[in-house]
């Protein structure tokens, strides 16, 4: 077969120039900084202010889509209803949709005087501008994760093991429990991990809902983002650095129980 | 949705009372998260009336935004398709070592913050960076200019078309093409006239999507731009600066033009699903069995 050499040196090259090198200098640039000094910045209460809401609200925001994922998922692959159709394809919008766009609709929303803002701020409940605005702006962002993982398993389960333990005697209930919900766990386990690592970068959405408050309502990223325009370079480096070794093993994880999902798949 | 056709017992969850709840609930959430974002960025863009709209989208400003966008994906978009083509090329069709660490590095743009990627552009090409000196020297301008924004767009997508290919292209298997070549066709005419008939739709998948990604692009692209009003400001980074202008309509005007480009995204996507492309729930690529153990051919 022909074309090895071309093939595999443009390939080389491009990750080569595109992804390896930016990701080495900014590991280089944060290691500059030696380990007393990085410490300090990373450690710093408003870096760890940040990596607290950072983490809290996408958590929130994941189990969110979990039950929720699962449950469009389910209605989608199990019932049939008028507009079906519409509603998988517009499942997809978070995607295409660019984060900036959905940053400006979910704050007019939701802010105090918006169509969802003005609703629950009469029962006082405040979501722009506050940690509940970022949890939001993660759950749109990664909605999609967990419905598309989940999907094709449930469009495959074969209807013979339903009705092995209807014949046995379950209820509809411990038939979910116990027969189809654990077929399910690892491809809700390798949606999960996506949309969670998804929400702990997630920028463009969160920055215009989240109100930016330091030690409140300030995500890591955006915390990076400020050093920068603070012409703060190595704090810029060492919490990018954070992000990106967080972002290492979310994909670690993501791996490890995909290729489990599909072992699980492959053997059933 | 009446009694089953056959004589079987209803599956779980389909009693009508599960049924109705179930779906209530999911389209009453839906419409709120997906549906009022859609709902709400239309109507605001009209709130002024159309002559505002119209206004607003060919203002020197916006136009210049969707230019350096349309610009950008006019570059970034091909020469991501011809990586995304050779990666998959050569990781299916040849046997060596490394083939899943190439595949793993390639998949780490997409669980990266795009803040971190911009981040990491400027600590090469910034003057603080490996190059920037160097750069600066020889008056070359890559940060806060359009190749700056076509890099960190390209960083950012760079697995888009290779995740597409490679399931495909290793499903497929190599016999077709080494036929073609055992008669005698170059590597190029095995390409144009054996593999690329059978990959067109997932190539296509492929590059609707890093096109939708590329024009949407805001957090890389937001630090290695630089802002620069009617400059360097992509249509995402236009949306930003009317927003914080207080022109909220006029954001919404902006975003408009992105949101249709969302909605012909989607099309697509469901039209290419239908030729086969990007089936849902495909592993990542670095999955241990999403590739198979390389045997002898």
């Amino acid at each position: 077969m022909p074309g090895l050499p071309l093939s595999l040196g443009i390939t080389l090259f491009y990750v080569g120039l595109i992804v390896v090198l930016p990701l080495a200098a900014l590991v280089f640039k944060a290691a500059s900084l030696g380990p007393e000094d990085y410490w300090r910045i990373v450690s710093s209460a408003r870096a760890v202010a940040s990596y607290r809401v950072t983490v809290l609200s996408a958590f929130v925001a994941t189990i969110f889509n979990l039950l929720f994922g699962l449950a469009l998922a389910w209605v989608l692959v199990r019932y049939e209803f008028p507009g079906k159709r519409f509603v998988d394809a517009i499942v997809d919008l978070p995607f295409a949709l660019p984060t900036a766009v959905a940053g400006i609709a979910l704050t007019t929303l939701f802010a105090p005087n918006g169509w969802f803002g003005s609703i629950l701020g009469e029962i006082g409940i405040k979501v722009a501008y506050t940690p509940l605005g970022i949890m939001i702006a993660m759950a749109f962002t990664s909605l999609p994760f967990v419905v598309r993982t989940v999907q094709p398993v449930l469009e495959d389960l074969d209807p013979a093991l339903e009705e092995a333990a209807q014949t046995l005697g379950g209820t509809d209930t411990s038939i979910f429990s116990r027969v189809i919900l654990p077929l399910l766990v690892p491809a809700l386990l390798a949606g999960v991990s996506l949309s969670f690592a998804r929400s702990l970068g997630e920028f463009g959405a969160i920055i215009f809902i989240a109100g930016n408050q330091p030690m409140s309502t300030e995500i890591t990223a955006l915390l990076a983002f400020i050093r920068l325009e603070e012409y703060d370079y190595q704090a810029a480096a060492a919490i990018a650095s954070v992000l990106l070794i967080t972002a290492f093993v979310m994909l670690a994880v993501t791996n490890l129980l995909q290729s489990r999902a599909l072992r699980y798949t492959v053997r059933n | 949705m009446t009694a089953p056709a056959r004589n079987r017992p209803p599956r779980v969850g389909d009693s009508p009372a599960v049924r109705r709840t179930l779906i209530t609930a999911v389209l009453a959430i839906g419409a709120v998260l997906v549906l009022a974002p859609l709902v709400v960025i239309l109507t605001q863009a009209f709130s002024l009336g159309f002559s505002y709209f119209a206004e607003t989208i060919t203002a020197p400003d916006t136009r210049h935004a969707i230019l350096l966008t349309v610009l950008t994906a006019l570059i970034a978009v091909p020469v991501n398709t011809v990586f995304g083509i050779a990666a998959a090329w050569a990781i299916t069709k040849f046997d060596f070592p490394g083939r899943r660490l190439l595949l793993i590095v390639a998949e780490i743009p997409f669980s990266i913050s795009p803040i971190v990627a911009g981040v990491a552009y400027l600590f090469v090409y910034g003057l603080q960076g490996l190059f920037g000196q160097a750069l600066q020297d020889a008056d070359i301008k890559i940060l806060f200019a359009l190749p700056g924004i076509v890099l960190a767009s390209m960083f950012v997508t760079a697995p888009f078309v290779a995740r597409e290919l490679i399931p495909l292209m290793q499903a497929q298997g190599r016999d077709l093409e080494e036929a073609a070549t055992s008669l005698g066709a170059s590597g190029w005419r095995t390409f144009f006239s054996v593999t690329l008939p059978n990959i067109r739709w997932a190539l296509l998948y492929g590059v609707v999507l890093c096109n939708a990604r590329v024009m949407g692009e805001f957090g890389a692209v937001s630090v290695v731009s630089g802002n620069i009003r009617g400059q360097t400001n992509t249509l995402p980074l236009h949306v930003e600066l009317l927003y914080h202008d207080y022109n909220t309509v006029g954001a919404f005007a902006a975003a408009s033009i992105l949101t249709v480009l969302a909605i012909f995204t989607i099309i697509a996507k469901v039209l290419l699903e239908r030729q086969g492309a990007g089936r849902g729930g495909r592993p990542a690529l670095a999955a241990p069995n999403a590739i198979p153990a390389e045997k002898p051919q």
